[in-house]
């Protein structure tokens, strides 16, 4: 791309009249090819596509007929490849390299490519258009909406969709305080799982005392099973900072981060070309647009550690120091970072920032329900049918979410539970599927919102096995400075693992309440306080399955190794052989064609891939 | 992946420098150093000590706090498996048992020929395409346990 000379804006006036000439200079009727380039896609080979494109449309010489713009993600990650043609929206899914040419021919003359078109599942009918797609029809989508509209390396793109608007809104028509106003008015609340009011947080650190305030982005997304801030700061970066730099004025800080996954090489990279490109457009740094208001962030890249998503280990982190939370006896707004009051916000909640301000709070007060405002983002995983990320208003119902948005459940099994709210959340069963979804309900049937990761489960999921998963997830993942976290979790994760192998005894799971009950009182961090919801939750919702595991030795989804057996079913074992070659330790024999193999239980692993590659359902798990 | 080079001081100076040497930044500072050698080597632990003016125990500490980091040298390709939730119920535990059986080595561990190192990470955000196996940064999604023998023999 040729470079171009930036000029560096210096009055809201400049910044209208650029925002004019980029959109002067674009023709809207020009078909525009949008490519998915998010990591979801990407790991689906659609780099492959994205070449074929670039190099398809330079072959024809048709640069001037068509556009590509290479976007974050629009959520459809099932899908993927994604490719959506504007300003139709016609969407094609499941796009590979070789489809590449007959799109473009089809584009140019204004003509579909149906066979890579959606079909609905349930009518059988293929569906044209991006907004007509089930998967897409219930979402409210303010946040996750401009991701397919925007090169997030570009902010032309983002300017030419009426960005930093609400930032020269602030600098020049209204005071901090009536900044603060607007977002308590709003509703707004934390979208990284404690769902404290925004506005107030933002009040109480104007106020405290200090010679510097300090402002936090939180993009250390460790929940796992959840990537709406990843896809957040992946797509559309600029949403996020321009949230920062308003809460910046806000609060009267100076110095920002950005602490982002080091998991998340792309939401590193496209944060910093964002910080650049709005510095070098003098949106960041030195005399805003001439408002005199300064401020600079600087990305930070976490080591992999979960706790650092709780706000005082993170700082920890950001200090050079282990990530080691700290009792909050006096909280981070009032000394925080360098002992400076700080304001951490998670990603979705600074990318809200701006629709608030743009629109204003009554606006988006409408969303929502009574203590909930707005939309949320959830990742939707795991055993359903349109995984991918989804935005929904407030007080949707899980059902609506998992059965009209999700598709239900694949290959016809029975739904059992959604976890929600990561380690920290819990699983909820589905005689509370109806349940409204927002902070206040969730938090009643013994979950939590948390920063919005949906895992769904089916029958062939072990809600023991679940429960020893997040157990042993927070007991890798404790920092270990104390005691009721570091052994609690430690001794829960014993008993769990009796259980699942077959050596449970009565009263274990009475033991595990206790000591759920000991570490959510005494525990540091929330780490700790809320580690025992997912065994909580199992216990209260799935107690017949710990029951089967310790009383009867059984596990009836078939997941806990010890407890299980792989069995050939001789009727249906045409004796194919495939089986015996891919056993790792010779268990099976082959007998000679059209007769049934023999498995050797005493050299059995139970390792499951001889049922992984039976195509003929004759290897049973029992 | 970058062929292992011997611990030089003018790296890490490079690196201290691009920092500013501003403590602050330990933690990406580490990072860089990690990218350049494919480990922390001791000496470079002292040298980033000394330069950013950190007590050298502050520095292990940081060092062996965060999962992202590895005091022993690893092999020429990474492999890192997914154990993130949406991963676990659609079966990766039996990804990371096969890639354990295969290669002869744990979590954390590298096979004697420093041809593989196996770690595992808890989400990598692509959780529509579960189980999932990164190999040097190049994602394979949708693993299944037969699949893990060929995907690992495609690499030299």
């Amino acid at each position: 791309m040729a470079k171009r000379e930036t000029k560096r804006l210096s009055s809201p006036q400049e910044l209208e009249a650029l925002r004019k000439s980029i959109i002067e200079k674009r023709d809207h009727n020009k078909p525009c090819i949008t490519i998915c380039g998010g990591t979801g896609c990407l790991a689906l080979a659609a780099q492959d596509v994205i070449t074929g494109f670039r190099r398809e449309i330079q072959e024809q010489g048709l640069e001037t007929k068509v556009d590509i713009r290479i976007t974050g993600c629009p959520g459809f990650c099932e899908r993927g490849p994604l490719v959506v043609i504007k300003p139709e929206n016609i969407l094609y899914q499941q796009v590979k390299g070789e489809d590449v040419p007959e799109i473009v021919s089809a584009t140019v003359k204004g003509n579909i490519v149906d066979r890579l078109l959606y079909t609905d599942p349930n009518t059988g009918k293929k569906i044209t258009y991006e907004h007509e797609v089930p998967f897409y029809r219930k979402q409210k989508r303010l946040l996750l909406g401009d991701n397919s509209n925007i090169d997030p390396t570009e902010i032309r793109d983002y300017l030419a969709l009426g960005g930093y608007a609400a930032l020269s809104k602030v600098l020049f028509e209204m005071s901090p305080e009536q900044i603060i106003e607007e977002v308590k008015k709003s509703g707004l609340r934390g979208r990284g799982g404690g769902g404290f009011p925004t506005g107030v947080k933002w009040e109480t650190c104007r106020q405290a005392q200090g010679d510097t305030r300090y402002i936090i982005c939180n993009c250390d997304e460790g929940d796992p099973g959840a990537f709406m801030d990843r896809s957040l700061m992946e797509g559309n970066p600029h949403s996020v900072l321009e949230g920062m730099i308003i809460g910046a004025y806000a609060i009267g800080g100076h110095e920002g981060y950005i602490y982002v996954r080091n998991e998340y090489p792309l939401a590193v990279k496209n944060a910093q070309i964002a910080i650049e490109q709005t510095e070098e457009h003098g949106l960041l740094g030195k005399n805003i647009l001439g408002s005199g208001f300064d401020f600079t962030v600087r990305i930070s890249r976490g080591g992999g550690a979960f706790v650092c998503g709780e706000s005082t280990a993170l700082m920890a982190s950001l200090e050079g120091k282990v990530g080691e939370p700290r009792a909050k006896y006096v909280h981070t707004v009032e000394k925080g970072l360098w002992e400076q009051p700080t304001n951490l916000n998670n990603v979705e909640t600074w990318a809200n920032v701006p629709l608030i301000i743009k629109n204003g709070a009554d606006w988006y007060s409408k969303v929502g329900t009574e203590g909930s405002k707005g939309t949320k983002i959830f990742s939707l995983v795991g055993k359903i049918n349109n995984t991918g990320l989804v935005e929904v208003p407030m007080g949707i119902s899980l059902r609506e979410i998992i059965y009209d948005i999700g598709g239900g459940i694949p290959g016809g099994k029975k739904f059992k539970a959604v976890q929600t709210g990561g380690p920290s959340g819990g699983c909820i069963p589905e005689s509370l599927l109806d349940l409204p979804v927002d902070f206040d309900q969730l938090t009643k049937v013994g979950s939590m919102m948390g920063s919005g990761g949906m895992i769904v489960m089916d029958e062939n999921s072990c809600m023991v096995d679940i429960a020893k998963y997040f157990i042993g997830f927070l007991e890798g993942e404790s920092c270990g400075k104390c005691v009721p976290c570091r052994e609690g979790l430690k001794r829960m994760g014993q008993i769990l693992t009796d259980i699942t192998e077959g050596r449970g005894k009565e009263g274990d799971i009475e033991l595990l309440e206790r000591l759920s009950a000991a570490i959510t009182d005494s525990s540091l961090c929330a780490l700790g306080s809320t580690a025992s919801n997912p065994v909580l939750t199992t216990i209260r919702y799935f107690r017949d399955e710990y029951e089967a595991h310790i009383r009867d030795k059984r596990c009836p989804a078939g997941v806990c190794k010890e407890l299980i057996t792989y069995l050939i079913d001789e009727e249906k074992c045409p004796g194919c052989g495939l089986c015996v070659k891919a056993c790792p330790v010779e268990a099976i024999t082959f007998m000679g064609k059209k007769k049934p193999v023999v498995l050797d239980q005493e050299k059995c692993i139970k390792c499951g891939i001889c049922y992984d590659v039976c195509k003929l359902d004759a290897v049973i798990k029992k | 992946m970058k062929a292992r080079d011997k611990p030089t001081g003018q790296k890490v100076k490079s690196i201290l420098d691009r920092y500013q040497r501003d403590s602050g930044m330990l933690v990406s500072v580490l990072q860089d150093v990690q990218a350049e050698y494919n480990y922390l080597p001791k000496k470079s632990l002292a040298q980033v000590s000394q330069g950013l003016d950190v007590p050298l125990t502050q520095v292990y500490s940081v060092a062996t706090f965060f999962k992202a980091f590895s005091l022993k040298p690893r092999g020429r390709h990474i492999i890192n498996v997914c154990l993130g939730t949406a991963c676990h119920v659609r079966g990766a535990v039996g990804i990371r048992e096969e890639i354990e059986r295969e290669l002869d080595i744990k979590p954390g561990e590298t096979t004697k020929d420093f041809k593989y190192t196996m770690e595992t990470v808890n989400c990598v955000g692509a959780c529509a395409l579960g189980p999932i196996v990164i190999i040097d940064g190049k994602y394979s999604g949708q693993m299944k346990t037969d699949k893990v023998k060929p995907l690992l023999e495609s690499y030299d």
